[in-house]
């Protein structure tokens, strides 16, 4: 028998069982995140199964992010409805403001290589990045989680990724996704897990691994993981692949997703000069400290064109200190950045940052879709934290490979 | 489990964006409420038609996006009997098995058939009848067709408990 990818080797160890692509497994789950958005309906579908306690209270985790703080009584009394169930079954509780649930798994240290994770959020394939085969489910399946801690998963066939060379300063790990994403297609990992490989990721830093793994669902992928010698957890030699995808970073551009798919991506220049009315750099995908870092050099001392928004949505409350400690805070206020909570409202069109009628956004969130941040009439652009921070600076979708900062000209 | 169905089509990538929207999806409705609101971005007219026992068919990628199952209560609720599309993403097909909504995956019939075309589904031979000509697609496993047969896993569960109590 071949050797296993990492997948294999994650559901093997869970089901007790030899387990390879194609097989289903029925695995004990090391822990559950639900947030204020699906948590409720998993308890309610919990409750209709009969479930009274949960399966171990330790491994269970609720985060308030997605409408935090909540903007009408009913959100209000859906923050009260889930407080109560945290009281009643002793599970760990993150409040609304701490920061989007991802982050805070990360940070909290709740998840370690070789875990088996399920969330309520479909970008909880974030976690691969700390070696943990963790995915997003439906309220049925986090239910039944929460009732019996166990659940069946199909073993998924697994698609390696090569990352070839050095990547230029202009870039960084989203441009990376987008390239791989518009590569694939936006179901071409469709119930697939994702290996990635390359010097690269030895070089880079947590927060770059994150940006990677964050973005696999927009692929359609189960999980992805980020192997490099600090993962924890390794595929065995001979583990067989779907297919190799050859991915060169030294001849990359700047990438950007057009409206409404993400895997509509193309080169920064295809879409240059496109005027913007709103900017938003942050989220789970791309709002930890070096990407405000990045911003920052790019709007310190400036500020950005009239007429545009800029919003910063720190991924975590922890960021957001540490933004203030070094400075980074003041920067970007003082460049015309609005500071938003913590959280995942802008990103998911549930808490402020609703574009009007016939805007372009450029974010750095994870997701373009018709009516995704709330207004169908609006077109999202998504790219990195630089070709935001460039684009808000000129108030026109702008290649940050062309800023002074980055060996450029300007203009 | 053979049925006749009406056909609903609509194209690639539909997200779970335009099936449900986000502002709804955090606001504990009833799946009445849910049924109302469903595709009301993509077709705003889908909420107030009678669809029951119709069937939707759509392009690639149909319910990428989010994980909200709120996406297949609201057209389950609606009487949608199937989705068949030429791909559905992992948590829509997972989140429909469990609702007992039937998630078919059959790329070479979508575009044989047409909005408002008649069509036969069998579900147990895996194949769809079109006006067009037949199409097979992978059958179930077992215990999937127990859940759907069931009406899905929560009702699967409550049997099994009914079951053992008996």
């Amino acid at each position: 028998m071949a050797g296993k990818t990492i997948a294999e080797k994650i559901l093997s160890q869970h089901s007790g069982q030899d387990v390879h692509a194609g097989d289903v497994a029925l695995c004990d789950v090391d822990a559950v995140m639900m947030h204020d958005a699906n948590g409720p309906i998993s308890v309610r579908v919990f409750r209709s199964m009969g479930g009274e306690k949960v399966f171990d209270p330790k491994k269970v985790t609720v985060i308030f992010d997605h409408c935090c703080p909540p903007s009408n009584e009913k959100l209000a009394n859906i923050h009260a409805f889930m407080r109560e169930f945290v009281r009643e079954q002793g599970v760990n509780f993150y409040e609304g403001g701490r920061g989007v649930c991802h982050q805070i798994m990360v940070e909290s240290g709740r998840v370690k290589a070789g875990d088996l994770v399920i969330g309520t959020d479909s970008h909880t394939c974030t976690y691969g990045a700390l070696g943990a085969l963790s995915t997003g489910l439906g309220a049925t399946d986090v239910a039944t989680v929460l009732k019996g801690g166990k659940l069946w998963f199909r073993v998924p066939e697994t698609i390696r990724v090569n990352l070839n060379g050095e990547l230029p300063p202009y870039c960084s790990a989203k441009d990376i996704i987008l390239n791989v994403i518009g590569t694939l297609g936006a179901d071409g990992g469709n119930y697939l897990s994702i290996e990635f490989y390359g010097e690269y990721l030895e070089k880079v830093s947590r927060a770059q691994h994150l940006t990677i793994t964050n973005m696999v669902v927009e692929m359609g992928a189960k999980c992805g993981f980020t192997c490099h010698s600090g993962l924890g957890i390794a595929a065995d030699a001979d583990a067989s692949y779907l297919k190799t995808v050859e991915i060169d970073l030294s001849t990359m551009e700047p990438a950007v997703a057009k409206p409404h798919t993400v895997d509509n991506v193309c080169p920064v220049t295809e879409v240059e000069g496109i005027e913007i009315q709103q900017a938003v750099l942050g989220s789970c995908t791309n709002g930890r400290l070096e990407d405000f870092e990045t911003a920052a050099r790019i709007l310190g001392g400036k500020h950005v064109a009239e007429g545009v928004r800029l919003l910063i949505l720190p991924a975590s409350e922890t960021i957001l200190k540490q933004m203030a400690e070094n400075g980074i805070l003041s920067t970007l206020i003082a460049a015309g950045g609005i500071i938003c909570t913590p959280g995942c409202g802008v990103c998911v069109g549930t808490l402020g940052g609703v574009p009007a009628d016939g805007e372009v956004v450029i974010s750095s969130t994870n997701r373009n879709f018709k009516g995704r941040m709330g207004n169908n009439k609006a077109m999202i652009y998504l790219a990195s934290p630089e070709t935001v921070a460039a684009s808000a600076l000129k108030g026109k979708i702008s290649d940050p490979k062309k800023l002074p900062e980055f060996g450029g000209a300007g203009d | 489990m053979t049925f006749q169905s009406k056909v609903i089509k609509y194209g690639d990538e539909v997200s779970t964006d335009l099936i449900f929207p986000g502002k709804y999806t955090y606001m504990m409705l009833t799946e009445e409420q849910m049924a109302e609101h469903a595709l009301e971005t993509l077709d705003p007219e889908f909420g107030s038609r009678d669809v029951a026992g119709d069937v939707i068919v759509a392009g690639w990628n149909w319910g990428c996006g989010s994980a909200r199952e709120q996406a297949v209560k609201c057209i389950r609720k609606k009487g949608i009997k199937a989705v068949i599309a030429k791909s559905i993403s992992r948590i829509y097909y997972r989140n429909s098995i469990n609702e007992g909504l039937l998630p078919i995956v059959c790329p070479e019939a979508v575009d044989q058939m047409e909005n408002g075309d008649s069509v036969e589904v069998d579900v147990l031979a895996g194949i769809i009848h079109t006006k067009n000509g037949d199409f097979s697609f992978p059958k179930f496993p077992e215990f999937v067709l127990g859940i759907l047969n069931s009406g899905g896993l929560i009702a699967q569960v409550k049997n099994e408990i009914a079951g053992k109590n008996a």
